[in-house]
């Protein structure tokens, strides 16, 4: 491709920062010294070409390197990878963890969202506008969406851009403890969370998915292997693939992502497929508001995604799996890094494992901060070193997904189960939880509860089971609303706790159980600001692609903030406003390209109608 | 096919089937492979559409031609959604209507739409009112600073819009992106679709995404070769040419008043056509035809643009000295 760069250059830090990830470059023709040779030889090709898919992270090099992408970072990174300046520049801007102007080493990211509003996020963003200023890159804090770290709420995220880069989670956090780690530094205001504070269960006898959790060392494989580690995957081994994907049938495993589809139709589809290679996907892109069940895997027990995820390869013949992280997760990159090379240095994955003669690898893709990336599609545009757009459907991800290949999508939560089923068989699988939702669930509880946290528990048990495990609502105060299913699902009133948290159970409710979010408002919420934040939530993560929901985010928030305003000043402004959203939310339900656009209305709509937070002005 | 002999058959392509499907209750039969919309078409719809481009892939972002399918639980873009046999399509239900409206209702509040053909028709025929959002917000100048996932909270007393200076940083073609619907059409003819030039992508995200270059510098800094395959392609007008855009400006385009004449380019053997667009005996613009099939609508910076030669004339030259 003949390419077009400006004449800027990049630093020798961005330099170094991209080469590491990629090596030296070897010719003039791709950002390297212009040698005499050059002009003899011809380069190009399929190889010169094939590396878009690392574009995501080499800006990650840079970003992390020096806090910003600037000019001559991205000729360069353009330069290494044959992607035109525009394309790259496109990619950067799309992603809020990125900066394409200049700014500060250490930056701060406050979250805002739903769970921290509950718990006082707006009392430190104003001390921190007093002593700051407003929140922009240059003053070094930022707003930020879900941070997934809703047990600590209110939360931030602490970066300082550096060789290497350090990334600190704040939480519960204070605006003095913010402003710390703007002065001294994140590494010197905190060292990482452990893992337990998210498991409350944690040590608990009788937990599935999160027996390991605080148990075991994350770090070691010797620990994992010893309680029952790898077990599921030797089970595996010894039967035919597609045997492993009638257990997974038999065991009725349903996604835990939020859409709850069957785990095992994705993979028997995608194993039919002729054509190859075939990829496996891990989403571990979780940024649903309130979410943050798959950290709690990742942080607590790595290696069982790793071995999930061979089990899962094996299924579908697939050679090759991602890891689509999300980019707020430091704790969970590293540990995850640490139990890939382990599981490989020691056969369990890599070149015939186990001696099965099955080879598989996983690589590991950061997000960058967009909670579109977690679309099933869009995570494919994503990986591939394009714009997290979601594409059309059909085709569906079994005919054409990552690289146009057959790919198998799955959550963390689902992929975890793979081993359990393994090892108890699908008999024993099935009979725990309900006819129709199988298996154990994870709930991410937070909010006004006294004990927030991801707790563990047979499908089956009712919204208020959950809430009681987290100790219930906090002294004095009365349960005001519940969301179920985060941002995307929807509110249910106090005098519902006996909606049974299954997937038939919410369905029959009129309610969704999505991803796994229950998150607690008390009396002392003010709810239209949560809606407000609801849809400042869905504006800004909107990928822009379709008019419904690009342009639809915007007017529902125009016209919430306008409710939420006024109050009950105009009753008849505050009808034909809710007039307004039920017009914009059908449109975006009926006619955007993904769900993030089709759900973008529920949460409002639900609160609505369902809770009436709008009815003292109607 | 590999064999050199030269008795082997000629490719005739695959018999193409027939597929009969239901629109609104009458049935149609197109070819095999092809679009709702085709078959809207065929059934003698008018369907709106903004995003579409005969010579493009669809990209279905614009959302206004949308139908309703039997046993679809959300609506269907007809301009890329391939028939099926026994297909129920319906396109003027309640839903359709509801969900057309809104889209032009979204667009007409956020996009200077004046330009656009047809488009004030389609307000009329689905009843759309744009201004029940608000007042407009009015011009930005930072709609090139990306800052994805952050914005300004709005307080609700205006709408928000693309309303920015118009981009005038060359002689031949001006960027009103005040103008633009965001439909990628520009994007795909300049990247692998056309051109392959890849002067230009969205960059930012969301409402506060914009046509750009990187980090917005001046198109004569950036890798365009001013070809004019995206104005080509630009259903709104957000791309013009300059000599359109000054007599716009000084209340002269008169589309009325204008001839079209198609003709071979001179300036070299390809033989694409064009089609001069002449106004009181000046050439203000130059197409081409989408459907001839050497260029296909595209056209190098020559053809598009290398037309005042023409119409170099004495009598101008002594007025302009």
């Amino acid at each position: 491709m003949d390419l077009k760069f400006t004449d800027a250059e990049p630093s020798a830090d961005e330099r170094e920062a991209v080469d590491r990830l990629i090596g030296v470059a070897d010719s003039g023709w791709y950002g390297g010294e212009r040698a005499a040779e050059d002009h003899r030889r011809s380069f190009g090709g399929q190889s010169a070409r094939s590396r878009r898919d690392l574009v995501l992270e080499a800006l990650h090099a840079v970003n992390d390197r020096v806090g910003w992408i600037s000019p001559g970072a991205l000729n360069y990174v353009g330069r290494r990878l044959s992607i035109p300046p525009a394309d790259v520049y496109s990619v950067a801007t799309f992603y809020a963890l990125f900066s394409t102007h200049p700014r500060p080493r250490r930056i701060v990211h406050v979250c805002t969202d739903i769970a921290c509003e509950a718990k006082g996020s707006k009392q430190v963003c104003a001390d921190l506008e007093e002593r700051l200023g407003p929140p922009s890159a240059v003053a070094g804090w930022k707003h930020s969406p879900c941070l997934g770290i809703c047990e600590r709420s209110p939360a931030a995220l602490a970066v300082e851009a550096g060789d290497p880069a350090i990334e600190r989670t704040l939480g519960p956090t204070t605006s003095h403890e913010v402003l710390q780690a703007l002065e001294i530094g994140p590494a010197a205001v905190t060292s990482e969370a452990a893992a337990t504070m998210a498991v409350p269960q944690a040590g608990q006898d009788g937990l599935l998915l999160l027996q390991r959790v605080g148990a075991v060392d994350p770090e070691s494989l010797t620990d994992f292997v010893a309680a029952e580690g790898y077990s599921g995957l030797r089970r595996a081994l010894e039967l035919q693939p597609a045997k492993v994907v009638e257990e997974v049938k038999a065991a009725k495993l349903l996604g835990r992502g939020g859409a709850a589809f069957p785990a095992a139709v994705k993979w028997e589809s995608t194993a039919a497929q002729e054509a190859t290679p075939r990829y496996l996907v891990c989403n571990a892109d979780e940024s649903e508001p309130g979410t943050f069940k798959d950290r709690a895997i990742l942080e607590g027990d790595p290696f069982s995604l790793i071995e999930a995820m061979v089990i899962a390869g094996y299924a579908i013949g697939a050679e090759r799996g991602y890891i689509y992280l999300r980019g707020e997760y430091p704790r969970s990159l590293r540990l995850l890094r640490n139990a890939i090379e382990q599981s490989r240095a020691h056969g369990y994955l890599g070149e015939d494992i186990l001696g099965s003669g099955y080879s598989f690898e996983i690589e590991i893709r950061r997000g960058a901060g967009a909670y579109i990336c977690g679309e099933e599609t869009a995570i494919f545009n994503s990986i591939e070193g394009y714009r997290g757009e979601p594409r059309s459907k059909p085709p569906f991800p079994f005919e054409a997904g990552l690289f146009g290949k057959p790919t198998v999508v799955n959550n963390v939560e689902t992929l975890v189960n793979v081993p359990l089923i393994m090892r108890i068989g699908s008999t024993a699988y099935a009979e725990l939880g309900t006819g129709d939702s199988t298996g154990p669930k994870l709930f991410c509880v937070s909010g006004n509860v006294a004990r927030p946290g991801v707790y563990e528990v047979p499908f089956g048990v009712t919204l208020g089971e959950v809430l009681e495990l987290a100790g219930g609502v906090s002294q004095g105060n009365s349960l005001q609303a519940v969301l179920l299913g985060g941002a995307a699902g929807g509110f249910v009133r106090p005098d519902e706790l006996d909606i049974p948290l299954t997937f038939e159970g919410t369905r029959s409710r009129s309610t969704t159980l999505g991803s796994g979010v229950v998150l607690a408002f008390d009396d002392t919420v003010d709810l239209p600001s949560i809606l407000v934040r609801i849809a400042r939530f869905f504006r800004d993560e909107s990928c822009g692609q379709c008019v419904p929901c690009r342009v639809g985010t915007v007017r529902q928030e125009e016209a919430l903030v306008r409710i939420s305003t006024r109050r009950d000043d105009d009753p008849t402004a505050t009808a034909s406003d809710i007039l307004l959203l039920r017009d914009v939310g059908l449109a975006m339900k009926d006619s955007s390209i993904c769900g993030l656009g089709q759900a973008a209305w529920n949460a409002v709509e639900s609160a609505i109608d369902r809770v009436g937070v709008l009815e003292e002005s109607t | 096919m590999t064999t050199t002999d030269n008795r082997a058959p000629v490719h005739m392509g695959m018999p193409t089937r027939l597929v009969t499907v239901s629109v609104d209750e009458r049935e149609v039969s197109v070819p095999e492979g092809s679009t709702i919309l085709a078959a809207c078409d065929a059934a003698g719809e008018d369907t709106p559409t903004l995003c579409y481009g005969d010579t493009l892939t669809p990209k279905n972002a614009c959302r206004v031609c949308m139908v309703e399918v039997e046993g679809s639980r959300v609506l269907v873009p007809s301009c890329s959604r391939r028939v099926q046999e026994g297909m129920e399509v319906k396109t003027d239900t309640e839903r359709v209507r509801h969900s057309r409206r809104l889209v032009l209702e979204m667009l007409g509040s956020s996009v200077d739409l004046s330009t656009t053909p047809r488009v004030a028709d389609w307000m009329v025929r689905y009843a759309a009112d744009p201004e029940r959002f608000g007042p407009p917000a009015g011009e930005q100048f930072d709609r090139d600073v990306h800052e994805p996932g952050e914005h300004h909270l709005p307080d609700g007393s205006t709408a928000a819009t693309m309303e920015q200076p118009v981009k005038v940083d060359n002689d031949l073609y001006v960027r009103d992106y005040s103008k633009c619907i965001l439909c990628y059409k520009c994007v795909d003819a300049c990247g692998e679709q056309w051109q392959n030039t890849f002067a230009i992508q969205v960059a930012g995200r969301g409402f506060d995404s914009q046509i750009s270059t990187e980090f917005s510098v001046e198109l004569p800094d950036s890798a365009c070769v001013y070809c004019g395959n995206c104005v080509e392609v630009c259903p709104t007008g957000a791309l013009s040419f300059k000599s359109e855009f000054d007599m716009r400006d000084a209340g002269t385009w008169d589309e009325e008043r204008q001839t079209e004449t198609t003709t071979v380019c001179t300036f070299c053997g390809v033989g694409c056509n064009l089609t001069l667009h002449v106004q009181d005996n000046e050439i203000v613009k130059v197409s081409s035809p989408h459907d001839h099939s050497v260029g296909h609508g595209n056209l190098c910076i020559k053809g598009r643009f290398g037309f005042q030669h023409v119409q170099s004339r004495e009598d101008r030259k002594r007025r302009n000295d």
